[in-house]
């Protein structure tokens, strides 16, 4: 493993107070055939640097549409969206999305291409740097005999494996993650998460997932934030501690119930 | 790495395609035998020479240096033909990727044209450029040209749209996310494009050579089948068919089969 790999993309925001992403009232308009349609309606939160929080909620919640006006690609009817205290215009590497499809890689490159093409692009590596560094991520991930295969060869399991490596390698101030694990069979998927959550910690990622399974909230997030469908509003928000990740725990089990109430029952109880 | 499979590489040459080749060589070889049987039966070298005959009449042009000579002619004006509509599908192609109007625009010239045979367009081409290779250009790049840019026009629409935010997620430019996104994801469909339109450039310029031949010296193939029908060579005329039929085979199996290999098979996105 390089050096390069293990360095934290965080260490520079030692300032606590400052966050790294702050959604400001935030609403997102859809254009339908009976006019427009409110997606999000009137969201605010705060991210600091590593934090993972998580975005839960029900389809319809708009989650998914927040995500992408973060992610840059597309901008919000009302309220900001900073990073750093800047709004957001566009796409960037900085902010590295993990999709739910598996047609996110590029079918014309192996894993290995994959990851390091977006190494050269994203952080302007040069070829054999990209190179070691997406072999290094990708031995990561388990996929170390799999470099040169190309996507269509890999089990969906293998194609989030590759687009989590990818996502990483980038080191991106924030990692946005769109339910990588929502097509995933039940075992792979649970498994994935508890690759994801040491990933993080070791590197000290920040991230916002979003999902709507409250176990992998629970287990991936450090906090927690419950939106109600249709329009999405914040329901509730939740701190999750490290008692409460262990899974089959009473304190587990009793975070899923609450988490479970405010999104379902809309009783708002901001915490 | 548990939920890890072995990855699946397709063997090339598996007991299945080698059973594939050997079953086409057995119906080739039967259809061969009927025909020799048949045309030696007949016995009207007239209407239909035995295999043989014609093999004789191929070798013979060939040898001769006339069959090579047509080949090239037509072979000439064909990739002329090609490389120029292709040209033109490209620009096509790009004005409506890029604007609404161009997309409509060119929805509607090709649910127009791609329907007109090329062939009825000679009596046009005829009045417009005369007996000669600009009427064959003409007839050619019409016949080529609507396909391939039907083809590349749905390509770089079916490219999903998380493939392009990917693209855009990296911060490419906009030069770059054509060129290494758009474009290779389209691929697939710029290839069966590419591949249709070769078909169909080959087939109308030799029946437009077949219709007006240019003239003696310069004629392609069409013409060689033309003027030996009219001389009741019709040994010749089966050898020049041949000739049509070969060169159509190798160019899809040589070109079009290795391009295919080499980019949407190893891709796993074979569509046609």
């Amino acid at each position: 493993m390089s050096t390069a790999t293990l360095t934290c993309p965080n260490e520079r925001s030692d300032v606590k107070s400052v966050p790294l992403l702050q959604v400001n009232h935030v609403g997102i308009d859809y254009p339908t055939r009976e006019g427009a349609l409110t997606a999000v309606d009137d969201v605010s939160f705060a991210l600091h640097a590593s934090e993972r929080l998580v975005l839960i909620g029900p389809s319809g919640s708009g989650k998914s549409t927040l995500l992408r006006a973060i992610g840059g690609f597309l901008a919000p009817t009302t309220g900001t969206i900073l990073i750093d205290g800047t709004p957001i215009t566009r796409p960037s590497p900085e902010r590295m999305t993990v999709f739910q499809e598996f047609d996110q890689l590029l079918p014309w490159r192996t894993a290995l291409g994959n990851v390091r093409y977006a190494l050269e692009r994203g952080r302007k590596l040069s070829r054999e740097q990209a190179e070691q560094d997406a072999r290094d991520w990708l031995t990561r991930v388990g996929l170390g005999r799999f470099l040169d295969a190309y996507p269509h060869t890999l089990s969906g399991g293998m194609k989030q494996r590759v687009a989590i490596a990818r996502a990483f390698a980038l080191q991106p101030r924030l990692l946005l993650m769109d339910e990588p694990f929502a097509a995933l069979d039940a075992l792979t998927r649970r498994q994935m998460q508890d690759e994801l959550l040491a990933l993080c910690e070791e590197t000290g990622s920040t991230a916002l997932f979003v999902t709507h399974g409250m176990d992998e909230a629970i287990v991936v997030g450090t906090r927690i934030l419950a939106l109600t469908a249709h329009p999405g509003r914040l329901a509730a928000s939740f701190n999750v501690t490290a008692d409460q990740r262990i899974r089959g725990s009473a304190a587990f089990a009793e975070l899923e119930r609450d988490i479970q109430r405010s999104v379902f029952d809309g009783s708002a109880a901001h915490a | 790495m548990r939920d890890v499979v072995s990855p699946r590489p397709r063997p090339r040459f598996s007991l299945q395609a080698n059973a594939s080749t050997l079953r086409r060589i057995v119906i080739l070889a039967v259809l061969a035998a009927i025909w020799e049987l048949y045309a030696r039966w007949l016995d009207n070298s007239l209407l239909l020479p035995t295999l043989t005959a014609t093999f004789g009449a191929l070798a013979r042009a060939t040898l001769s240096g006339e069959l090579p000579d047509r080949a090239v002619t037509s072979l000439r004006v064909l990739t002329t033909g090609y490389a120029l509509a292709v040209a033109i599908a490209i620009v096509f192609t790009a004005l409506a990727v890029m604007s609404r109007w161009g997309s409509d625009a060119l929805g509607l010239l090709t649910s127009m044209f791609n329907p007109l045979p090329a062939i009825a367009l000679l009596p046009v081409a005829l009045l417009w450029f005369g007996i000669g290779v600009p009427s064959l250009l003409f007839v050619t790049v019409h016949s080529v040209l609507w396909p391939v840019a039907l083809a590349c026009h749905s390509g770089f629409l079916s490219v999903s749209p998380t493939l392009r935010m990917v693209g855009r997620n990296l911060g490419l430019s906009h030069g770059r996310f054509i060129t290494e996104i758009l474009m290779p994801a389209a691929f697939p469909h710029i290839l069966s494009g590419l591949r249709i339109g070769w078909a169909f450039a080959w087939r109308t310029l030799i029946a437009a050579e077949l219709v007006f031949g240019v003239s003696a010296r310069s004629g392609g193939l069409g013409w060689f089948i033309y003027t030996n029908r009219a001389q009741l060579e019709t040994d010749s005329v089966f050898a020049g068919l041949l000739t049509v039929i070969l060169i159509g085979l190798a160019v899809e199996e040589l070109v079009f089969k290795t391009i295919s290999r080499a980019t949407v098979e190893r891709w796993g996105q074979h569509t046609s």
